[in-house]
């Protein structure tokens, strides 16, 4: 049975659950006038009969599909000898080669060993699926039926059902809730679990304080050369020159925006010119890495030609100006929401003695201000330092160790793409390479992200 | 404390530079210009910083409006066809194997030069119809079986050069070598033009055809439906969750540490990078899941997680925003909680959650980062019928577009834009409507 048909049938099967659950509380008392001496009406029997049939076959549906990829396969690699003895990066080029020939019928590479036996593994494990998915609907329907002839056993005048029903709901909506918790975890996991395997085969000090970054290996072992570098230090100062180059375009930029329009602005000018300043935050990335890999890089490049300058066509210039000018609508609103936090009474005093507005706004609100501003910036850093698609398209490859912003950087997030897009064996140190730069940009970025949230929360209750 | 120290300060400075000639009245009004100036050259300081970004924005919308509209046109050449040479019909029906279309097509284009007939130069005049003519010619023939052994005006898409080149993107004072259109075309297209027989027409194929290497082909259907099938898995899987998860924190969570660990963590996956969910997903869904790679399915569930945190902050806020009164009315009649939340605060809130999720929404079609890690870069030619095939996105097709050499891509990549960002506009004006109309005060 189809996954899609499974769910329909168990659908339908909660909704007959529901009329028979409130039929039967409806026949258990003695007529329709003494419907009344229910303890729940009559709804709420079909509801909890619902939720009975419905929610532990998802329960089993959902575990299953968990551990389904990872049984089959074991079951699978089990049947050929020859392949069991392999490595483990060789079973998996073979499940890969498997699945692809099944799904897509993409394989037809010559060459690759084991032709025949990945022709009789597709068939293995079509008919393994099969199965998989019998029991799984088996199984998923006799549980379903089983709640229904449960709850419909129970059901009497005095029945709580609504408690019942209501319980379930409250754990059905924590439930919910902790899915951003396994979120959080999944990430955790998963980066965590692939930097380890990749820190097996590279030294963590030589990721970390090595200078040369060509993450290409050796396809066979007999190859000559090229084993691989992961030294991490170009991409950082990369990123970094990326950053402050995004940050000194929108600090100033952003926070002065943030001023005229919550000081000197008319009400009338700000309610067209704050949502225009807005779409500025909705435009997607891949727009602005098309804007600045095609209109401001070869801009640039043509007027460093003019004034003599070298602009490489892929320069740091170009990708963090548009990345600053992404981030002018988030500096702008934290600076805003900062600016308004402070206490009206100490710029209206600062007023009553004299001050001009640019002298009440320079020595009392941007000093009071400065905590919340900062923790502003430092989220926007953070929201630079991850974004992806400006880079991509418009930072260039090459992992030169420079502080020339004419010249070309990569950044992490860059060099996570390149590693990932494409196909290839998920084992190789150069994936793996791809989870550990992701493990990285998950530490820091989490970093700064809970000391600016700390800070701006923590100044905003000062002044509360 | 602040400003008093500040004030402190200040008057200290003032007392001590006194000058004992001038009374503090006339310091003042003599320093009074000076601070004026400063004054109006901060407040031009502010509404010059604030005219960069929309500055910007001109510019931008501009540049991708004015590269980007010619792709909604595409030159189409009118010839006269030949159906009566060239074509094999087995049981009343054109069999598309035998059949020569090139040669008809060739045919008509020889007929329509008579004068070119070196070899060079016919090869040079083929060029100038697109390849995808001959499905147009298929196409034709199945639609009108009749027109067999007849002699028909049918226009078809020139290559992607010409189609350049009649919308004056090539210079045609650039010497020949440099030019990707030869001499002897562009007087053919020349003449063609004069005589009217080149003509734009709407350039459907844009709307109807997936990824393409011509071109003229190419198209961006592919991409949209997997940009849509995407968004409805994204919504159906975050938006109950998102609304599920609202409700218990805002209404039964207790106030301990699990509780805070809950808002912590939903206020920094907001501010997660998007790749990092790319890396979720590649590892989670892909390898452990076993999900096919590049479908939508994959897909809309990193997307809906990426945007999980958005629908949970924005229906807290909904929630919130009603008047606790409200609920202890109900409260006080004998509601149990779970019937408060049921019939009073989920659809008092419902508007502003529903505006959260189109506002999360947009943010995910035009996300494209993690999309590149699971695989939804591929060339993608056929159009995606369910949530398990192979599929593009709309963004990751503008990012494959813009990577594409040939000066018609990048025309067709400002109109990807065009059309990426005219969606982006009706889902956050729907959201700004809805927000209005439903908007109450208490």
């Amino acid at each position: 049975m189809k996954l899609e048909t499974l769910f329909l049938f168990l659908i339908a099967l909660s909704i007959i659950s529901y009329y028979i659950a409130m039929r039967r509380a409806i026949m258990s008392v003695d007529s329709q006038q003494s419907i009344s001496k229910l303890h729940s009406m009559p709804t709420y029997h079909g509801y909890y009969a619902v939720i009975c049939s419905f929610v532990p076959p998802m329960i089993i549906i959902f575990l299953w599909l968990v551990f389904e990829q990872r049984v089959i396969s074991t079951l699978l690699i089990s049947n050929f000898s020859n392949i069991k003895v392999l490595s483990q990066g060789e079973i998996n080029l073979f499940l890969t080669n498997v699945q692809n020939t099944l799904y897509s019928n993409l394989f037809s590479q010559d060459g690759t060993r084991f032709q025949s036996e990945i022709q009789q593994a597709t068939i293995i494990l079509k008919s393994y699926q099969s199965i998989s998915r019998i029991i799984l609907s088996v199984f998923a329907i006799a549980v379903s039926i089983i709640g229904i002839i449960t709850v419909h056993r129970k059901i009497n005048q005095n029945y709580r059902a609504r408690n019942k029903f209501e319980n379930a709901v409250s754990k059905l909506l924590m439930t919910s809730s902790l899915v951003a918790i396994f979120t959080t975890i999944g990430i955790v996991l998963s980066v965590l679990f692939e930097s380890f395997r990749f820190f097996n085969e590279v030294s963590f000090w030589d990721f970390i304080f090595g200078t040369e970054w060509s993450p290409q290996t050796a396809l066979r072992d007999d190859q000559v050369g090229s084993s691989g570098s992961f030294g991490i230090l170009p991409l950082f100062v990369g990123t970094i020159l990326i950053t402050i180059i995004a940050m000194l375009v929108a600090g100033p930029i952003g926070l002065m925006t943030a001023i005229y329009l919550g000081q000197y602005a008319s009400p009338r000018f700000r309610n067209i010119a704050k949502p225009l300043l807005e779409v500025l935050a909705g435009i997607p990335t891949v727009v602005y890495g098309f804007f600045a890999a095609l209109t401001l890089a070869p801009f640039l490049r043509t007027w460093g030609e003019s004034v003599g300058l070298n602009v490489a066509s892929e320069s740091a210039l170009a990708a963090g100006m548009v990345m600053g000018i992404m981030i002018i609508p988030l500096i702008s609103s934290l600076s805003d929401d900062a600016i308004n936090a402070v206490p009206i009474a100490m710029s209206e005093g600062a007023l009553g003695l004299g001050s001009t507005e640019s002298e009440v706004i320079k020595k009392v609100v941007l000093p009071a201000a400065l905590p919340g501003i900062v923790g502003g910036f430092l989220l926007a850093i953070s929201r630079a330092i991850g974004e992806t698609m400006i880079v991509v398209m418009a930072a260039g490859l090459s992992a030169n160790l420079t502080v020339n912003p004419l010249e070309a950087v990569t950044t992490v997030t860059v060099q996570i793409v390149t590693l990932l897009v494409g196909d290839q064996e998920f084992d190789s140190a150069k994936t793996l390479a791809a989870f550990a730069l992701g493990l990285v940009l998950f530490i820091v970025t989490l970093g700064l992200n809970v000391f600016g949230l700390y800070i701006v929360r923590k100044y905003r209750e000062q002044y509360e | 404390m602040f400003l008093g120290y500040i004030l402190l300060e200040n008057t200290e400075n003032n007392m001590s530079k006194k000058n004992l000639s001038l009374s503090t009245q006339q310091k003042v009004r003599k320093s009074l210009s000076s601070r004026y100036k400063k004054e109006t050259l901060f407040q031009y300081f502010g509404l010059s910083s604030l005219s960069v970004g929309i500055i910007f924005l001109v510019i931008f919308f501009y540049s991708v409006l004015s590269q980007g509209f010619s792709a909604f046109t595409q030159t189409y050449i009118s010839l006269k066809v030949d159906f009566s040479d060239n074509l094999v019909v087995k049981n009343n029906k054109i069999d598309s194997i035998d059949s020569n279309f090139d040669a008809i097509i060739r045919s008509a284009l020889r007929e329509r030069f008579p004068e070119v007939n070196n070899r060079r130069d016919r090869r040079e005049l083929y060029k100038l119809i697109s390849i995808g003519a001959v499905y147009q010619l298929i196409d034709h023939l199945d639609m009108s079986p009749g027109d067999v052994g007849s002699r028909e005006i049918l226009s078809f898409p020139t290559s992607s050069d010409v189609d350049m080149y009649v919308k004056g993107n090539i210079d045609r004072k650039l010497d020949e070598s440099k030019r990707t259109i030869s001499n002897n075309q562009m007087m053919w297209i020349d003449e063609l033009v004069e005589k009217g027989e080149i003509k734009m027409k709407f350039n459907s194929a844009l709307f109807s055809n997936g990824d393409s290497r011509e071109p003229e082909l190419a198209g961006i259907y592919s991409a949209l439906k997997g940009s849509f099938l995407m968004l409805f898995i994204t919504l159906i899987v975050s938006f109950p969750v998102g609304i599920a998860a609202a409700i218990y924190l805002e209404e039964f969570a207790p106030k301990n540490k699990i509780s805070d660990l809950i808002e912590v963590n939903i206020n920094n996956l907001a501010a997660v990078p998007s790749i990092v969910f790319g890396l979720l997903g590649l590892a989670v869904f892909i390898n452990w899941f076993g999900i096919p790679r590049s479908s939508p399915l994959v897909g809309g569930l990193v997307l809906s997680l990426l945007t999980l945190p958005v629908i949970i902050i924005s229906s807290r806020a909904a929630i919130t925003a009603i008047p606790p009164s409200i609920k202890e009315a109900a409260l006080g009649v004998g509601a149990s909680h779970m019937q408060v939340v049921a019939h009073h605060i989920l659809p008092l809130a419902f508007p502003g959650m529903l505006t959260g999720a189109i506002i999360g929404m947009s943010r995910a079609l035009g996300e494209s980062a993690p999309l590149l890690m699971i695989g939804m870069v591929a060339f993608i030619v056929d159009i995606p019928s369910v949530i398990t095939d192979p599929s593009s996105a709309l963004p990751v097709q503008i990012y494959l577009w813009a990577d594409s050499p040939e000066r018609a891509f990048a025309e067709r990549t400002s109109a990807a834009i065009i059309i990426l960002l005219g969606f982006l506009l009706t889902m956050n004006l729907l959201a700004i409507y809805l927000r209005k109309k439903f908007e109450r005060k208490w």
